[in-house]
């Protein structure tokens, strides 16, 4: 994985300085709460429900063992033991004290971590494949491109007041594992006719209040105009993008009340441009990043594993992911326990997982955005021993993508932006399928909550996405089916009325009924709502 | 309004900046001041006649200045280009990576927190409109 | 009646006021009435509360309880964690909240 040299390390230990400054004025109150308020943002402090609220960057979900080590001292040292993995694979920390964040800041530095543009009118952390570098179907590992562009982007001078934050995933698969078509700028690495590789541009995607998917607005920029071109996009972002409604800011709105044709005219009048600036990174710095994630050194060894122990059996049959090296796998420790709490670890749990790590996956792990964490290169023959120390720490939920996986926001119960509580919601909706015993049946099922439109919880995108609202004082649920966030990229639909807390876990029950009365060999919750649409889900909802 | 900061050596234009609508009807003028809204390329085929151009941010929010300021010095602009408005001190160092060489702030920065800001970052990620050498050129020197 | 509440500059602590201080209690708070504005203002300026508002509450059990649910989990703490409240041995205090 990637490691600072000095000039990265310089522009940590620069950015920990800076903040400890603007912390100390605005306790000395030169500064207001206004102005203080996008500086703090752009380190990743919100003022949340409770208390101020840390969001940590972890660069397209990758992290090491000591890294991971000291997440969990951090959630110990400076927070209640515990801390939250996050939908962009970053990790946030919810009793965080002013007067004590920039010597938090300054503990992440020192293993090369941050807290940088995890939030604000800014282009935030860049996510991407959880397996990169693991995954047998990718073209190459997407993750040097993801660095490339959060160098470009940190700090950046011109786009650190946008009209609204701007996220980027980067993916190299077919398969998409990062919702890549739902960012401001989804890119995704190609091969063009000649075999030469290069990056198509998906721009103006995004969840929220006004969901979209993005548009191509080019299928081929080459490696060496990567920079320029997102430079480019941004740019006209910056300059047109509207600004007198926040809700009608993000790039979404431009491309779709510009037209994609006209925004990528502009787009490409820019790139014109722009590529007469210089100022592109020669193509030698991509391949000095590309020898950061240079495949560890893998062996031969078994491809099968002894099934006699059914719940290791299931474990691995659901929570293990074919590798690139055919002796490996890439093994999914699930953050959703029964009735637990989605995303969320303990410090012993932190600190357990790096051991796991660096003793099984060559000190490697990944925050999925599903909330999840991945140890990306297993050899199979540890994967009992793996196994067995997860069961015992209650780390070991056998129950990757299924119904009881459930992505959720931290809701009502954390943020001030929630109209209602998300996590009560993900906690009685799985501990009902694990009582019926429905999950194994209903296979792949991805169920998705967002405690206010914002949707943190990818609701749009869940097979069964689930919408907390406000209904006068009261906490109310809207049902949405067809969502997906994968290569069949589609927005889910509301089902019609809404649901109290106790109420939604019913149809959410209700709606898997129907998908295993109606289903055909072989088919998800999605295809078969794709074939037989909505309404026979809408006659059994509501009569 | 506060003192204005500059970080050039040459005599400052001493009269009132125009409009962009009015600086392209009449054209005799050699300083303009430009709004967020405005097209800062509508001043490119003028820009040997300008001596200042003042780039206003009527909230610190709103970033559109940064863009005006790259577009015109990568369009050759080498005379005075100054922030005015609501322009705080953690943004200088921005703003001086953009292209401004000269500030006019509604409230006066404190000058230690404001030579503190300048010297802030040791290195850059990005080519700007400054002459600072990104980190990526450093590595490939 | 109206309840004036923010959150502690230092340790971004839920406050709630009582009348002449902050109390991270809110059976400790006062009924605010039309001069919460004014305080809020005052007491901000001072630095003694960041980011301060009014909520709706009424007297119930002879005690303060906001209207809205979004200010009695901010009042208690997590609902999902009830041994991070300010209530961990109440069993009653869901029941506040809810």
């Amino acid at each position: 994985m990637y490691l600072y040299d000095k000039y990265d390390q310089a522009m940590v230990d620069a950015r920990v300085e800076e903040f400890r400054d603007q912390a100390r004025r605005r306790l000395e109150g030169k500064l207001t709460e206004d102005q203080f308020k996008p500086l703090r943002l752009m380190n990743g402090l919100y003022l949340q429900l409770h208390a101020y609220m840390l969001r940590v960057a972890i660069p397209y979900g990758t992290l090491n063992g000591a890294q991971m080590h000291a997440l969990a001292d951090i959630a110990d040292k400076y927070d209640r033991g515990y801390g939250h993995f996050t939908t962009r694979q970053n990790i946030q920390y919810n009793w965080i004290k002013l007067e004590e964040a920039a010597d938090l800041l300054s503990d992440l530095a020192k293993v090369e971590m941050h807290a940088i543009q995890t939030s604000g009118n800014c282009i935030r952390n860049i996510s991407s494949d959880h397996f990169a570098g693991a995954a047998a179907d990718e073209l190459v590992d997407p993750r040097p491109y993801a660095e490339l562009l959060r160098q470009w982007s940190s700090f950046h001078p011109e786009f650190s007041y946008l009209p609204r934050k701007f996220k980027i995933a980067v993916i190299a698969s077919d398969k998409d594992r990062a919702a890549m078509r739902l960012h401001d700028i989804g890119i995704r690495i190609v091969q063009n006719e000649a075999g030469e590789p290069g990056a198509a541009f998906y721009v103006g995607g995004g969840m929220g209040r006004t969901p979209m998917i993005a548009p191509c607005i080019r299928e081929f920029v080459p490696l060496d105009q990567l920079v320029t071109y997102s430079e480019a996009c941004l740019r006209v972002y910056n300059r047109y993008g509207r600004r007198d409604n926040k809700y009608k800011a993000r790039i979404k709105i431009l491309v779709h009340e510009l037209g994609a044709e006209e925004y990528t005219r502009q787009v490409e009048e820019e790139f014109a441009h722009l590529q007469q600036q210089g100022i592109e990174p020669p193509l030698a710095e991509l391949e000095r990043l590309k020898t950061y994630f240079a495949d560890p050194p893998f062996d031969d060894g078994p491809k099968t594993v002894d099934r006699s122990d059914p719940d290791f059996a299931l474990w691995v049959d659901r929570n293990t992911i074919r590798h690139k090296h055919d002796a490996h796998v890439s093994a999914v420790i699930s953050l959703k326990p029964i009735g637990g709490i989605p995303g969320d670890a303990s410090a012993d749990q932190m600190h357990l997982m790096a051991e796991l790590a660096k003793q099984y996956s060559f000190d490697e792990l990944r925050v999925m955005h599903t909330q999840n964490i991945v140890l990306p290169h297993v050899r199979i023959a540890d994967l009992p021993a793996l196994w067995a120390r997860l069961d015992e720490a209650g780390l070991g939920a056998p129950n990757l993508d299924t119904i009881e996986d459930i992505i959720a926001c931290p809701g009502l119960d954390y943020c001030s932006l929630a109209n209602a509580r998300s996590i009560p919601v993900a906690q009685k909706i799985s501990e009902r399928f694990s009582a019926n015993g429905k999950t194994a049946a209903l296979g792949e099922l991805k169920l998705k909550i967002s405690g206010c439109i914002n949707a943190c919880g990818h609701h749009h995108a869940g097979h069964i996405g689930i919408l907390g609202v406000d209904k006068k004082g009261v906490e109310n649920y809207q049902l949405l089916l067809g969502g997906s966030e994968a290569e069949d990229v589609a927005l889910g639909k509301i089902t019609g009325p809404g649901f109290s807390e106790d109420g939604i876990v019913d149809a959410v029950e209700t709606a898997a009924d129907v998908y295993l009365r109606e289903r055909s060999d072989g088919e998800r919750f999605l295809d078969t709502y794709r074939r037989i649409g909505i309404d026979p889900f809408k006659e059994a909802l509501y009569g | 309004m506060a003192e204005i900061i500059r970080f050039r050596d040459d005599e400052p234009v001493d009269h009132p900046a125009v409009t962009v609508d009015s600086f392209l009807d009449q054209s005799n003028a050699n300083a303009v001041r430009v709004e967020p809204g405005d097209d800062a390329r509508a001043l490119i085929p003028h820009l040997a006649q300008l001596h200042l151009v003042e780039v206003n941010f009527p909230a610190f929010g709103d970033g559109r200045g940064y863009s005006s300021a790259r577009v015109l010095r990568e369009a050759g602009y080498d005379g005075e280009l100054r922030a005015v408005g609501d322009v705080l001190v953690d943004q200088v160092a921005y703003m001086k990576r953009c292209g401004f060489d000269s500030f006019e702030p509604d409230t006066t920065l404190d000058p230690d927190t404001l030579g503190a800001a300048l010297a802030r970052w040791p290195e850059v990620y990005q080519s700007a409109a400054d002459t600072r050498q990104p980190i990526w050129s450093k590595r490939h020197a | 009646m109206k309840l004036l509440t923010g959150n502690d500059l230092k340790t971004g602590a839920v406050t709630w006021w009582t009348g002449h201080d902050w109390s991270i209690h809110i059976e400790d708070a006062i009924n605010a009435g039309d001069r919460a504005d004014e305080i809020a203002r005052r007491e901000e300026a001072a630095r003694r509360v960041n980011a301060p508002y009014a909520v709706d509450a009424e007297q119930r059990d002879g005690k303060p309880r906001p209207l809205h649910i979004k200010e009695r989990i901010r009042a208690l703490g997590p609902t999902v964690r009830p041994d991070l409240t300010l209530k961990p041995a109440d069993p009653d205090h869901r029941e506040w909240v809810i």
